[in-house]
């Protein structure tokens, strides 16, 4: 399993490498945009070649690219053109944002899915199963935008009982903890309906096994089955799947960053495209490939630990 | 099957495993699907709905009641659901009905298509590494990683800063993040069939591995492709959706379901139903495409 593992890791670093090199070459590729960019449209285009010289743009794009690495590997990514600050803090910060609120989702919608997808798949089709299904069924397919929208049209435009916006200031009119209600009700919806029918589908399978019912006909009751035997079986396949959420919840939270306005990671990079900020973007694909990477090898280990048959 | 294998299998809604279950029996393809439509009433809601917005689009220029983009600030004095406008005018006066209908063209033209190239490549690329093995199936299946490694929207932000937006931009990510997750599909398949004694009987024929590849092997994948197909339209759609509210969408001011929640977004506070009509519209073609997935994978499983 070390092995294993120190292996992925150097798959990871080498993945990262490639990744990196090519956001930097597809973006570097052609040095009078960086130059251009910082002096605007109205800029001649003497003044641009000489900026473009100075700053070192000219070099061969090898040159530059392990120059980026060396200071990318001492922490320093760049200044962002936009944003006129250094990328590293804005990065750290906005990234601590987005990952508080991922862990606060992460936290409501794990228990949640759980309890409904055993609940759905101890008894297949029965009524509670069907009802949780279908239901599960639709809230995972209004998408998260449309979910926020229908959502604030509820709780904020008619009752007026939540805030719209979570900019994360205290002065805003409401306290700092209700500004997450919103963001983790719709992440929540969105996300808890899919991982609902993922852990329904594994328990209906283990519940189907002979060891299933061979208890049931020893005389154990049918908690008793679900709980000590059905339930711990049935969250081995939906465990990588789990883990798999957070990617989405770092990157993919980008809507409901940008339908509460919240400052969170993935608004960040939503910004920097806009405004072909360049440093951040290439800064902010590495962080956000490496996070998928890493929570994709401890799926893997995760699973390893909860099976011992899988062998790699 | 080693882990990080399973984890993708688990991804794809265990698609991959189910694969065994489609026997090698050779009915028109239609025919059984239509078989399975009809099985399911779940299906059945599913498609009545996707078919109902393919009519819309198709027939978009005689059904819509205005042009999807005249811009009429007189009817602001009215916005909401009225006889003339049954589902009211956005913040520029103009009919939503048309805008709908004229959106689920825009829709309903870009997700297939990406669909279907990313399906195109899957394929193609699932049957080489599966039944040719060796060097091929290890760089397609590192490149497919790799790509699996960059979150969606960040490749598609990256790509959108440095060519600009467009439907074609929109198609190729779609294209190429999602043939990986198919060509696994597809190479699942070959890998359990590529040994049996009907794929040894063509290959002493002296079929081609074309012939063998696309002929013999292929139609295994037929169950599992065809439900996926239907999940990755709703997905496609709910990505479409997403760079359009994002504003990286495709570029207005033609109708895009996204966009038009976007646009209204500001005044939700003032006249919601700009806003929340288009979100219905988008909700309800991704449900009806996870309906039909679902129907369809059930009354496979129960056929």
């Amino acid at each position: 399993m070390l092995r294993y593992a120190a292996k992925q890791l150097v798959n990871m670093a080498v993945t990262l490498l490639v990744v990196s090199f090519l956001v930097f070459a597809l973006n570097e590729l052609s040095p009078g945009d960086v130059a251009r960019k910082i002096l605007g449209a109205y800029a001649t285009q003497d003044q641009v070649d000489i900026l473009t010289r100075e700053l070192g743009l000219d070099r061969p794009l090898v040159v530059r690219y392990l120059e980026y690495m060396g200071k990318a590997l001492t922490g320093d990514f760049g200044q962002s053109i936009v944003f006129r600050q250094p990328v590293s803090e804005l990065l750290f910060d906005r990234l601590g944002n987005t990952l508080f609120l991922a862990a606060v989702c992460f936290a409501v919608i794990v228990p949640l899915s759980m309890l409904f997808g055993v609940l759905a798949g101890m008894r297949e089709r029965s009524l509670l199963d069907r009802s949780i299904t279908v239901f599960a069924t639709l809230s995972a397919s209004i998408p998260e935008f449309a979910m926020g929208v229908f959502l604030i049209g509820i709780f904020v435009v008619w009752l007026g009982i939540l805030p719209g916006v979570s900019p994360l200031r205290a002065d805003s009119g409401w306290a700092v903890w209700m500004q997450f209600v919103m963001p983790v009700l719709v992440v929540t919806a969105y996300d808890a309906g899919y991982l609902v029918s993922m852990i329904r589908s594994s328990m209906v399978e283990v519940m189907r096994q002979a060891y299933v019912r061979t208890a049931l006909l020893k005389g154990m009751s049918f908690q008793g089955v679900v709980v000590k035997h059905a339930m711990r079986n049935a969250m081995i396949t939906p465990f990588t799947v789990i883990l798999l959420q957070l990617n989405y919840l770092v990157s993919g939270l980008v809507v409901v960053e940008t339908v509460f306005a919240y400052p969170g990671f993935g608004r960040m990079m939503l910004e920097a495209a806009l405004s072909k900020d360049i440093a951040i973007i290439e800064a902010g694909t590495l962080v956000a490939v490496s996070v998928t990477m890493l929570t994709q090898l401890f799926g893997d280990l995760g699973y390893m630990a909860l099976d011992p048959r899988i062998r790699v | 099957m080693s882990a990080p294998k399973r984890a993708i299998a688990a991804e794809t809604g265990a698609a991959a495993p189910a694969a065994g279950a489609a026997a090698p029996a050779r009915r028109g393809a239609a025919k059984r699907a239509w078989a399975l439509v009809g099985a399911s009433p779940i299906a059945m809601i599913g498609g009545a709905i996707i078919l109902f917005w393919c009519l819309c689009a198709l027939f978009a220029p005689w059904v819509a009641p205005y042009p999807p983009n005249k811009i009429d600030p007189a009817q602001l004095v009215y916005p909401y659901p009225s006889w003339r406008h049954w589902l009211g005018v956005d913040h520029l006066g103009r009919d939503i009905l048309s805008r709908l209908i004229w959106g689920a063209r825009t829709v309903l033209i870009v997700a297939p298509i990406a669909v279907f190239s990313a399906a195109a490549l899957g394929i193609v690329l699932g049957l080489v590494s599966g039944y040719r093995g060796g060097v091929a199936d290890a760089v397609i299946m590192r490149v497919g990683d790799t790509l699996l490694a960059f979150p969606k929207i960040i490749l598609y932000l990256i790509i959108m800063a440095k060519f600009g937006a467009s439907a074609f931009n929109i198609i190729a990510v779609i294209g190429v993040t999602n043939a990986p997750i198919i060509a696994r599909i597809v190479r699942a398949v070959t890998l359990d069939v590529k040994n049996r004694d009907y794929v040894a009987a063509a290959r002493m024929r002296g079929e081609s591995p074309l012939y063998i590849m696309l002929v013999e092997i292929l139609p295994n994948a037929r169950g599992p492709l065809i439900v996926d197909v239907f999940l990755r339209l709703g997905y496609t759609t709910i990505a479409i959706g997403v760079l359009g509210f994002l504003g990286v969408g495709l570029p207005p001011p033609d109708p895009d379901w996204g966009g038009m929640i976007k646009e209204t977004y500001g005044m939700i506070f003032v006249w919601p139903h700009m806003t929340i009509i288009p979100a219905v519209a988008i909700s309800s073609l991704v449900i009806g495409c996870n309906l039909l997935a679902t129907g369809l994978r059930e009354a496979a499983h129960d056929g």
